[in-house]
């Protein structure tokens, strides 16, 4: 981290304010960016922070305030009008064409030509040319949906330097990487930081924003709240400064008390690789067991063998002294096993539906009544999903849609609860939940092991595992590295067994 | 920096011969009726095939782009009967009576019918396009619809000759020598074919537009937030599509030499398998021009073979229909990513 430069702004955001039907959603919202520095933008889901992006980017069009970038007011038509003068942002969700190459996707839109005819020799040459001031080891040739989601991301972030982006957004880029990768992904924003490059970080991860920003500015309910030198914040200052008001304490008291063996996992090994391996291990009722891993290391496939929907080669697996098979994910759900999926959008939600819709979906067969379903029964169970989950929705008519992340989640996890399970796999339950939210999903999650249930947490954040779990079984590889009772577990000697079978 | 090179042959060979699976049916299927009938195997034989494979893959190269954009066109064949009905009765010889425009008595060159050919086939395409790139439509629904339009267009054009519907015959002579004639040994038709590929293949892999076709099937919303004009594309790609057919549609008519209501019939539905033969995958954003020429060249010989050795025409049917499910079938399995 370097001293803030007092250089003038590359980047004035002021008064922005913009309306939705029925919601102001940017009030006097502000963003000051000086060129070669880092600047966090913080806030909870739904405080302002995309909104304000997308203003920038054109794909709003403001109600008022001003947008200044090297002393010029600027509207940008849209993202590409905002690309072509040096204003790029590397999304969470990768938009790329997963079947053509590397070079292909940077180059989309503007390929170099030579007589008419697309060069790919030139192409090439840039691509490398780049890849190489950024140190990206990737091949400019390769089919882009081959590479991992990292080096997918840093791909995006070479097409933006390749545009001479000055301004550079990056929403949420840690959130599915590993350690070392987030490494290098730090080093790559140095350079860029030293490259004189302004960049707008978007994370929930307080941690990395400590270390890598320069400035913090905080949002929240549209309203700009503060703009600070980040070595002169604290993880609890930022928190505090998010919510409006003070969280004593991040995680829930844990109130479930593990009983006897529920689950017993006897040398579980998937079919088709990339799979777990010869993974065993118990689950008691009441038990909250965390599964910690790099990414890669196939915690979702262990969920998803366990599950049912990924093919098993051999092992057993005894519920009650029983043995159980799940062939697919409906003798699964009739064993008492339910998942919550860890892409939410893409496997977990039916956006287009109604919350009613996405609440009674996988026990639909409990509502039959003759060839009908039963409209009242649905209805009562939706609202004790709504009810009990906390979901904060205007009707059981709503699209899923329409909600916040978090909001979503406490539907499915309420969807799963009413097929009443007795072993719960939550893959990434908070993952891009806010911090208000996280706490109410972690609540959710405590008060299911006090019901006797057994829940299974995969997730990459460390400190949510810590908080939340009874004991922690870290992957490695595929395989079970070791179990760890919480009250040993420290991060490192997490890591240390994580990286046992790299 | 490091080189990444372990890419290339990641492949199981389960997976390669996923890959392969059709072509190796396809081959087992031709091998089958060497062995039935040896008389099958003949240069002759061969240059039939190629030759009744060119128009159909003249026109499987516009449609294929169709499937690359994630789409498809239903309504090839009978654009390509309009089309090789304007060619053959502006061709017919002057000196035929009954022939559908007696005003004509000098023979026209032969450029202006293949340009009027490719003018109706491009109108008709850029009403496909227009429904897909403008109105959102599928391009399933918007096609069957053209389909049906081109059809009754091409009956109307037939019925009102002087002497009612009746086939457009009779050709200019030098027309049938352009098509049929042979060059170096080689039918004209298969020069054309080789031609009309080539500049396909430049267009699909070093041109802005065959590049822009490959990521707009592949992710839309991904092209148009790199500044790719979607719409443009796809309507450009269409424009291609009609110049092919109007292309094809003129050596068709030249070819079979007669032209009726039923010219072009389930040609569509022959261009789309040998695309899908070939590789041209449906789920979009992939396909190669070698790949559509050997699928739609292998296709006919399936076709003639089955017709070489007498089988029944209501049968030969069913075994294109199950030979178009198969290949959709492995298609889909190649990309089913297993778990």
């Amino acid at each position: 981290m370097k001293a803030v430069s007092q250089e003038k702004y590359v980047l004035e955001m002021t008064d922005i304010e913009k309306q939705f039907p029925g919601v102001k959603a940017l009030d006097h919202a502000m963003l000051k960016l000086r060129p070669g520095t880092v600047h966090a933008l913080m806030g909870e889901n739904g405080a302002g922070k995309s909104t304000l992006m997308k203003c920038l980017f054109g794909i709003y069009k403001q109600d008022g305030g001003r947008i200044v970038i090297d002393g010029q007011e600027t509207a940008f038509s849209g993202p590409k009008n905002a690309l072509d003068n040096g204003v790029a942002m590397v999304h969470q969700e990768l938009n790329q064409v997963l079947k053509r190459s590397v070079m292909e996707n940077i180059w989309l839109g503007r390929f170099p030509k030579q007589g008419g005819l697309v060069s790919h020799k030139k192409m090439y040459q840039e691509t490398q040319k780049v890849f190489e001031e950024l140190e990206i080891p990737v091949n400019p040739k390769t089919i882009i949906g081959k590479l991992s989601v990292s080096q997918r991301q840093m791909v995006e972030i070479a097409k933006a330097v390749s545009y001479n982006a000055k301004i550079l957004v990056l929403d949420e880029p840690t959130s599915s990487l590993t350690h070392e990768e987030v490494e290098h992904l730090f080093r790559i924003i140095n350079k860029l930081r030293d490259k004189g490059v302004a960049m707008v970080y978007i994370s929930h991860k307080m941690e990395e924003i400590l270390q890598i920003s320069d400035e913090v500015t905080i949002m929240r309910d549209g309203k700009w709240i503060a703009t600070e030198n980040a070595k002169d914040l604290t993880t609890d200052r930022i928190i505090q400064l998010m919510v409006g008001r003070d969280l004593t304490d991040r995680f829930p008291p844990k109130t479930n008390k593990p009983g006897e063996v529920l689950l017993d996992v006897k040398n579980l090994t998937g079919k088709y690789m990339p799979t777990c391996q010869d993974v065993s291990f118990q689950l008691r009722k009441g038990e909250i067991l965390g599964v910690a891993g790099l990414v890669g290391s196939r915690r979702t496939e262990l969920l998803e063998t366990i599950f049912g929907i990924a093919h098993h080669q051999s092992g057993e697996m005894y519920m009650h002294g029983k043995k159980v098979v799940n062939k697919d994910a409906k003798t699964a759900i009739k064993n008492g096993f339910a998942l919550l999926t860890e892409e939410r959008r893409a496997t977990g939600i039916f956006g287009g539906m109604s919350i009613q819709f996405n609440s009674v979906i996988a026990n639909i067969k409990n509502y039959r009544k003759g060839f009908l379903l039963s409209n009242g029964k649905m209805k009562e169970d939706t609202k004790w999903v709504i009810d009990s989950m906390h979901v904060k929705t205007p009707s059981q008519k709503t699209h899923i849609r329409s909600l916040s992340g978090g909001n979503q989640q406490k539907v499915i996890l309420g969807r799963w609860l009413l097929t009443k399970p007795e072993v719960l796999l939550l893959d990434e339950p908070t993952r891009g939940i806010d911090v208000g939210a996280k706490y109410e999903i972690y609540q959710l999650i405590i008060d299911l092991a006090q019901e006797d249930k057994g829940v299974i947490v995969v997730s990459s954040e460390m400190p949510e595992l810590l908080g939340i779990c009874d004991r922690i079984m870290v992957m490695s590889n595929g395989h079970l590295a070791g179990i760890l009772d919480v009250k040993d577990a420290t991060q490192e000697e997490i890591m240390r067994l994580a990286a046992k079978y790299v | 920096m490091e080189k990444v090179k372990k890419f290339k042959s990641d492949k199981t060979w389960q997976e390669l011969l996923l890959d392969y699976a059709l072509y190796i049916i396809l081959v087992i299927m031709i091998i089958g009726v060497i062995a039935a009938d040896p008389s099958f195997l003949s240069m002759n034989n061969f240059l039939k095939i190629l030759a009744q494979a060119s128009t159909r893959a003249i026109l499987a190269l516009g449609v294929a782009g169709m499937i690359v954009l994630a789409g498809t066109d239903l309504s090839a064949g009978r654009i390509l009967g309009c089309g090789a009905a304007i060619s053959a009765s502006l061709l017919q010889s002057v000196t035929y009576a009954s022939r559908m425009y007696p005003q004509i008595t000098e023979p026209l060159p032969l450029i202006l019918p293949l340009l009027l050919s490719i003018v109706v086939c491009v109108a008709f395409c850029l009403l496909n396009g227009f429904g897909v790139a403008k109105l959102h439509m599928h391009a399933f629904i918007i096609s069957l619809g053209t389909q049906l339009i081109a059809y009754g267009a091409l009956c109307l054009y037939i019925d009102s000759q002087k002497g009612g519907a009746q086939p457009i015959a009779s050709l200019d002579p030098r027309y049938i020598e352009l098509v049929n004639g042979y060059w170096l040994g080689l039918p004209h038709l298969v020069y054309f074919m080789f031609i009309c590929a080539i500049i396909m293949w430049f267009v699909w892999n070093k041109t802005t537009l065959g590049k822009n076709m490959f990521a707009i099937g592949g992710n839309p919303e991904a092209a148009a937030v790199s500044g790719v004009n979607v719409a443009k594309n796809i309507m450009l790609i269409y424009l291609v599509a009609g110049i092919l057919y109007g292309i094809a549609a003129f050596l068709e008519a030249g070819r079979i030499q007669s032209v009726t209501t039923a010219t072009g019939t389930n040609y569509d539905l022959d261009a789309i398998s040998g695309c899908v033969i070939g590789g041209v995958s449906f789920s979009g954003g992939v396909g190669t021009i070698p790949g559509i020429l050997i699928g739609v060249i292998i296709l006919q010989v399936i076709n003639y073979s089955l017709y070489y050795l007498g089988v029944n025409a209501y049968l030969q049917y069913i075994i294109k229909g199950l030979i178009i499910i198969l290949a959709v079938a492995i298609d889909v399995r190649k990309y089913i990513a297993k778990k």
